[in-house]
């Protein structure tokens, strides 16, 4: 059997030669990158470069993910267990970076400066937590799914079925997200219409995963990191390399963090960007970029950190990326690299958006006339990503119409008057550095591997828990291995096309539902991963109440200040920091919807609720943030239960002892896997 | 080789976590609390309070991650507990 397989994706000839393989692939990925920019040279229209870029990588993935087909259950689920750290780092690179982390993460920075950090620190740090409490045991344990953990440590099917319904409320409004961004990319850079974009991005994520389930996912995925993080550094090592004369954007921001300080007090100065008093009466930038806790407190600050990266220690779709790993140490060094392949995107996100602000700044500063804004402005105004004086930026005379019923308006562009989505930071930074058009391209491909390559991880880790711990584990546990693939086959594409059809109807709710998924995995599943592994005394009832407790908190918090806020505030508001202003404004908008005529009930509720939502809060906490509470509470539970109830069986504790030590065989044996 | 000893491995193997659990701590929380006086301080052009945040934070976490897979291997080693 194994002669048969053995030069096709992910076989012994294939491991083997994995090196020479990557660099043979990325060389190409170069090569067809410069065939790209000679035919630009050449007059070929722009349009067809970029469809080029955009059918050439996808036919790629789509490729490797044929090629890598299988009907091994242990193939399907865990890739054979033979993917070596360094590759299952770059693996889990792609699936981690999200296209909204490729696209929208710079722009972030650019909006929030400082603050924004949050989002870099949160989304590495968690790999610690990750790597030294959580991976290496999962990899020991065997387990296929996260929840079959649940179910083996915590003996039986419910805590398994918790851990599922944590699972999907986190994954599912991920993965939307995710073919969403695919069809905002495909539509702005091709002009697609954006539902066939939205259902090419389907295709795409189904031939790259359908086939050969975590197997083919994972030799894409290291195809997709490449095409991204290659995509993302070129612009801003060009763009570094003309103004700084050093290709090193990392360190070379520096001196353009110092210019956009300089530039910032000018404009305050000049009243060209809002301001506030200086000790001494001097206007200075009231958000100056480098200047702590101007967007969140500093609780929100750190509550976030935190959230985001114990959030990122419990996402199932990153987690089971350890599950690949020839063996325990190998897990471990895999989350090291990991993160070094994280990081190389994340820190150098914040010299884009210096290089950004500068750009901007510079062209505030020195006072452009309305009429004189720059090409890009026109060019992202027309997609409605820019807008100046509340209107997107289509014709210098409708701006100046717009700023001209503003009072005391200089006539001049003024960072108070610009408003520039987050996306465009990266999208627009070759066209503001000039560079050919290949270069956006290139930049388009990068984004659409990083939403294709979360994309994938996620559905995986939605699919699986649907057709192993669902079907497999507790409706039919004597289906055969042939049976369960079917299954899981069919069940991904039911949730791949239910997740791109919820995409194509644009919902925004759901969109800005998916900050809450590290809230709502990091309550729902942290404390009781940990506390089975850390703490062997943990059982059964207390696993349970602790996930129920800890998820139902930060459930609650989240629907109620986002949904039910009036309510909310009514009820909690003795324990909200709302200012007395706040509270009187929330009593007059409650009695003008009380007084309202049937006629005027909505709009006055809407008013209402729209305040209840800035106010209603436990001590201040925004509810991106709410596993702040879930997370206490959930391991308080767990401690107390536990020790209410008697203690886990001796199997148990002697289970758990095994699981500690990476000698010897996994505790879950493979049953029908190959032998490796 | 040493001999299979069990309590001392995860004594040791818990000794280690809590020294990298503290290291987080510190790189995640500690040093931000005081970005206000290390912005005083600049490096390479950049506020220090913010290159922390920024790069310096991410760089101690990719370099824990490398010594902690490191020293967990020897300790597994030393113990008996490596896998073979």
């Amino acid at each position: 059997m194994a002669t048969t397989k053995d030069t096709s994706v992910g076989g012994k000839g294939f491991l083997d030669n994995l090196g020479k393989i990557y660099t043979y692939y990325t060389g190409g990925f170069f090569g067809f990158v410069l065939f790209l920019a000679l035919l630009e040279q050449m007059g070929v229209p722009n349009r067809i470069i970029g469809y080029g870029f955009v059918f050439l990588t996808i036919a790629v993935y789509a490729a490797i993910g044929i090629l890598s087909r299988t009907q091994e259950v242990g193939e399907y689920y865990v890739a054979g267990r033979s993917v070596p750290a360094f590759y299952n780092g770059m693996a889990t690179g792609a699936d981690w970076m999200s296209g909204a982390s490729f696209v929208g993460m710079a722009g972030t920075l650019f909006l929030l400066g400082y603050d924004g950090l949050a989002f870099v620190l949160g989304w590495t740090g968690g790999y610690v937590l990750v790597a030294i409490l959580i991976a290496p045991f999962l990899r020991k344990f065997g387990a296929y799914t996260v929840p079959d953990f649940f179910s083996e440590r915590y003996g039986g099917n419910f805590a398994r079925f918790l851990a599922v319904i944590v699972l999907l409320a986190c994954s599912f409004t991920y993965v939307t997200a995710q073919i969403f961004a695919t069809g905002i990319i495909a539509s702005r850079f091709l002009d697609m219409d954006f539902t066939v974009a939205v259902y090419v991005g389907l295709i795409g994520i189904l031939l790259c995963s359908m086939l050969g389930g975590m197997k083919a996912v994972t030799w894409t995925q290291v195809a997709q990191y490449i095409v991204l993080i290659v995509a993302y550094l070129i612009p801003v090592v060009i763009l570094s390399a003309k103004k700084y004369g050093l290709p090193l954007p990392q360190l070379t921001y520096g001196q353009a963090i110092q210019d956009i300080t300089n530039l910032e007090n000018q404009m305050a100065a000049k009243g060209l960007i809002a301001s506030a008093k200086d000790a001494a009466g001097n206007a200075v930038a009231a958000k100056p970029h480098i200047k702590p806790f101007t967007t969140y407190d500093p609780l929100n600050y750190f509550a976030l950190i935190l959230c985001l990266m114990v959030g990122t220690a419990s996402l199932p779709h990153i987690l089971m990326r350890y599950f690949t790993t020839p063996s325990v140490r190998e897990a471990r060094s895999s989350v090291a690299w990991s993160l070094f392949f994280i990081f190389l995107l994340y820190f150098t996100a914040p010299a884009y958006a210096a290089f950004a602000k500068l750009e901007v700044y510079s062209l505030i500063a020195k006072g452009t006339q309305l009429a004189d804004m720059p090409a890009w402005m026109y060019t992202y105004g027309k997609l409605g990503l820019v807008k100046v004086c509340g209107v997107d930026v289509m014709t210098a005379q409708e701006v100046m119409a717009a700023c001209g019923k503003i009072a005391n308006h200089p006539g001049v562009l003024r960072m108070q008057d610009l408003n520039i989505n987050p996306d465009v930071i990266v999208l627009s930074t070759p066209e503001i550095a000039g560079m050919p058009y290949v270069i956006a391209g290139l930049v388009a491909a990068g984004g659409l591997a990083a939403a294709l390559s979360t994309a994938d991880g996620l559905l995986l880790a939605i699919a699986n828990a649907l057709s192993h711990d669902i079907y497999y584990k507790m409706v039919n546990p004597n289906a055969s291995t042939s049976t369960r693939l079917v299954i899981a086959r069919i069940l991904l594409v039911i949730v791949a096309v239910l997740a791109a059809y919820t995409a194509s109807t644009k919902p925004a709710d759901i969109l800005s539902m998916v900050a809450w998924a590290f809230s709502l995995a990091a309550a729902g599943i942290f404390p009781a991963l940990v506390m089975g592994v850390w703490w062997k005394r943990a059982n059964t009832a207390g696993a349970i109440a602790g996930m129920i407790l800890g998820f139902g908190v930060c459930v609650y918090y989240l629907v109620g200040t986002r949904y039910f806020a009036v309510s909310f505030h009514e009820l909690w508001g003795w324990l909200g920091t709302a200012s007395k202003a706040q509270l009187d404004q929330f009593a007059t908008l409650k009695q003008a919807w009380i007084a309202a005529p049937e006629a005027g009930k909505a709009a006055a509720w809407a008013a209402l609720d729209k305040h209840a939502q800035t106010i209603a809060s436990w001590w201040g906490v925004r509810n991106i943030s709410a596993a702040l509470f879930g997370l206490p509470i959930g391991f308080l539970a767990i401690w107390i239960v536990s020790l209410l109830t008697p203690a886990p069986s001796q199997a148990v504790m002697d289970m758990v002892d095994a699981t500690r030590r990476p000698r010897g065989e996994t505790i879950i044996k493979d049953k029908g896997a190959v032998a490796h | 080789m040493a001999q299979d000893n069990g309590e001392r491995h995860w004594a040791r193997t818990s000794g280690l976590m809590w020294t990298m659990f503290v290291l987080w701590l510190i790189f995640s929380f500690g040093v931000h609390f005081f970005v206000d006086s290390l912005n005083t301080i600049k490096l390479l052009g950049f506020p220090l309070g913010f290159y922390m945040a920024a790069q310096g934070s991410l760089i101690a976490f990719v370099v824990m991650l490398f010594i902690f897979a490191h020293r967990q291997d020897v300790i597994d080693r030393e113990e008996g507990q490596a896998e073979d």
